[in-house]
């Protein structure tokens, strides 16, 4: 399967990254190596066989039900290009 | 279980201009899940935090950082799921929904599209009259909740608080079974209901506890029939999908306006667009979120962060049986048991609260006396006492019970109940002894009544006359007598004491 540029360009723009268009085409044909990969992955016969989902058999970590994390409110916000009264200050959105 | 048997009503219809329709709705419940912690993090969930406070830097969306799953949710989500009568999956997994928004720091929501924990189940939403609509819930997953977006604190800036960020939500997904506005608003408080009963969900609608997605869409009678039978949608009508109401008032209003739009564009030789929308509140009408429509596409695809999700048989049986009796039951049992009608059956067991505190009252009094005097007397009193719930009432539910306690041991008179009701709940005390302290036991000695009675006749000569000639008027002793006794005589000693007295 090969990735045209029109992909190319949807996929960067729904990841919100931005590729000049100049550089669409290398772009698309990267995409269509990682297919071209995967397509040959799916030449393996996999019927009957459970899928893995980790290398050894582990089971998912959980956590009881306690309060353990929070309460740096300045810490979270330090990265904020702009923060106000303890809130992430961003560009108007609005529906 | 005791079961009641309803007739499922007929759907609402909408007279067009070219006939008939019938509506079709499905919902998707987004209900908050009752824990301390978040789903991925341990940072709290409480409402109404400082801004930014219940924030772990997982919730934040810092690199590095790696969700670990609540057990406590996962707990939830099945208690929940066993309350619908629902399959619970032993095996679920995490995908992530990938979208962005400020208030979602990590770019993508963890969710449970492809294997959700929970399977199908049912709810039976009652709607008065003996009638019920069995809704199909078709599943329940585990998700994050996205952040607060605040619009109007700056005239060109939104405000974004994390504290909701990541905090669990169940997302209940109905099969397209309520038709019509009143069904919709119904089911979400059965569902409300229930989830409040189990302790999985607190279900404050005004907190954004518990939200709701409404698919709507419109066919010609008979159609819903067809779709019943073969299961296939295309008898049905195109749905919009209206996003995101916390209000019933509001999720019926905007069924009802999206209904007659849909209706409107058929009958024009249009067809109805499926897209998502909005209802905007002040203007009582719905309309496109088209900037949803390009993102669509949210590339689902498993976590890389999570392991399947794997629970034990054994753990989810523990669940089911530490279920408490649920809404249906426990109505079912109040009618039987204490003879109660189905409506004061419903009302009793809306919150599990109310039912707990009127079998503590019947338990020491009387069933019937019991519901009465918790709906009318305490219902309407905590009312006018601004408004208070139940659990804040300043009369236990042994005081109650010792007040109609002594209206059926005859101590005291209904009237003279009303008056100790005032006074044990204002004052507090033992109704018991307040009666003793206060002179207030019925006078159910003949002797003293007679006395009474005769006294009100020799004073009263022409009225005796009267009664005489028209015994109707004999109440007019009756009560001249409970006001000489200070309402404590038993109005049916006096009663037969005036008649006797005056001949009649």
């Amino acid at each position: 399967m090969s990735i045209d540029e029109g992909t190319a360009a949807r996929v960067a723009k729904l990841a919100r990254i931005q590729v000049a268009p100049e550089r669409l085409p290398a772009l698309a044909e990267e995409f269509s190596a990682i297919l071209g990969f995967i397509e040959q992955l799916n030449e393996v016969d996999v019927d009957g066989v459970e899928p893995m989902v980790s290398v050894t058999p582990m089971r998912l970590k959980r956590r009881e039900d306690v309060v353990t994390d929070g309460g740096q409110q300045k810490a979270v916000l330090a990265n904020a290009p702009d923060a106000r009264e303890g809130f992430f200050a961003v560009p108007k959105v609005v529906e | 279980m005791l079961d009641l048997t309803y007739e499922s009503p007929k759907p609402k219809l909408i007279s067009g201009a070219t006939g008939e329709w019938e509506l079709v709705i499905g919902m998707e419940v987004h209900a908050q899940v009752s824990t301390k912690a978040k789903l991925f993090s341990g940072a709290s969930t409480q409402f109404g935090a400082e801004p930014n406070s219940n924030v772990s830097f997982i919730d934040a969306g810092m690199p590095g950082m790696l969700p670990v799953i609540n057990e406590g949710c996962v707990a939830q989500a099945v208690r929940t799921g066993l309350g619908l009568k629902a399959a619970i999956n032993l095996h679920s997994a995490f995908d992530r929904k990938n979208y962005f928004y400020p208030d979602l720091p990590q770019g993508y929501q963890i969710s449970q599209l492809y294997h959700p924990i929970v399977g199908e189940g049912e709810v039976l939403v009652e709607l008065g009259d003996g009638k019920a609509r069995l809704v199909r819930i078709e599943r329940i997953h585990l998700e994050q909740d996205a952040g607060k977006s605040i619009h109007d604190m700056d005239p060109s800036l939104s405000f974004v608080d994390l504290n909701r960020t990541g905090v669990a939500l169940m997302e209940i997904i109905s099969r397209p079974d309520i038709r019509g506005p009143e069904e919709a608003a119904a089911y979400v408080l059965k569902l409300r209901q229930i989830m409040r009963y189990l302790g999985t969900c607190d279900g404050n609608m005004q907190n954004g506890n518990l939200r709701a997605d409404v698919n709507v869409s419109v066919c010609r009678p008979g159609d819903y029939e067809r779709y019943m039978e073969s299961q296939d949608f295309s008898h049905l009508g195109t749905r919009c999908e209206i996003k995101n109401m916390n209000s019933m008032r509001f999720i019926q209003q905007a069924i009802e306006y999206e209904a007659r739009r849909q209706i409107a564009l058929l009958e024009d030789g249009k067809s109805v667009t499926q897209e998502t929308r909005l209802f905007d509140a002040e203007k009582g009408e719905t309309r496109s979120m088209r900037s949803k429509e390009e993102a669509h596409d949210y590339r689902y695809f498993p976590d890389p962060d999570l392991l399947p999700l794997e629970i034990e048989q054994a753990w989810v049986d523990d669940i089911e049986a530490s279920l408490p009796e649920l809404p249906d039951a426990k109505k079912a049992r109040f009618i039987a048991d204490y003879g109660l009608s189905d409506y004061d059956a419903s009302v009793l067991t809306a919150e599990h609260e109310s039912a707990a505190y009127f079998e503590e009252v019947a338990a020491a009094s009387d069933g019937k006396l019991a519901a009465n005097w918790v709906l009318n007397e305490l219902f309407g009193r905590l009312k006018r006492d601004g408004d208070k719930a139940i659990t804040e009432s300043p009369m236990t539910p042994a005081q109650l019970g010792g007040i109609i306690g002594l209206i059926v041991k005859g101590d005291i008179s209904g009237k003279i109940a009303k008056d100790l009701f005032e006074i044990v709940y204002t004052e507090g005390g033992d109704p018991s002894v307040i009666v003793e302290e206060r002179g207030m036991r019925q006078v159910t000695d003949t002797g003293a009544i007679e006395a009474a009675v005769d006294e009100v006749i020799a004073a009263n000569p022409a009225q005796v006359e009267k009664a005489r000639a028209n015994p109707k008027l004999a109440g007019w002793f009756v009560g001249q007598v409970m006001k000489a006794t200070g309402g404590k005589a038993n109005p049916k000693a006096v009663n037969e004491i005036v008649s006797a007295k005056l001949g009649l």
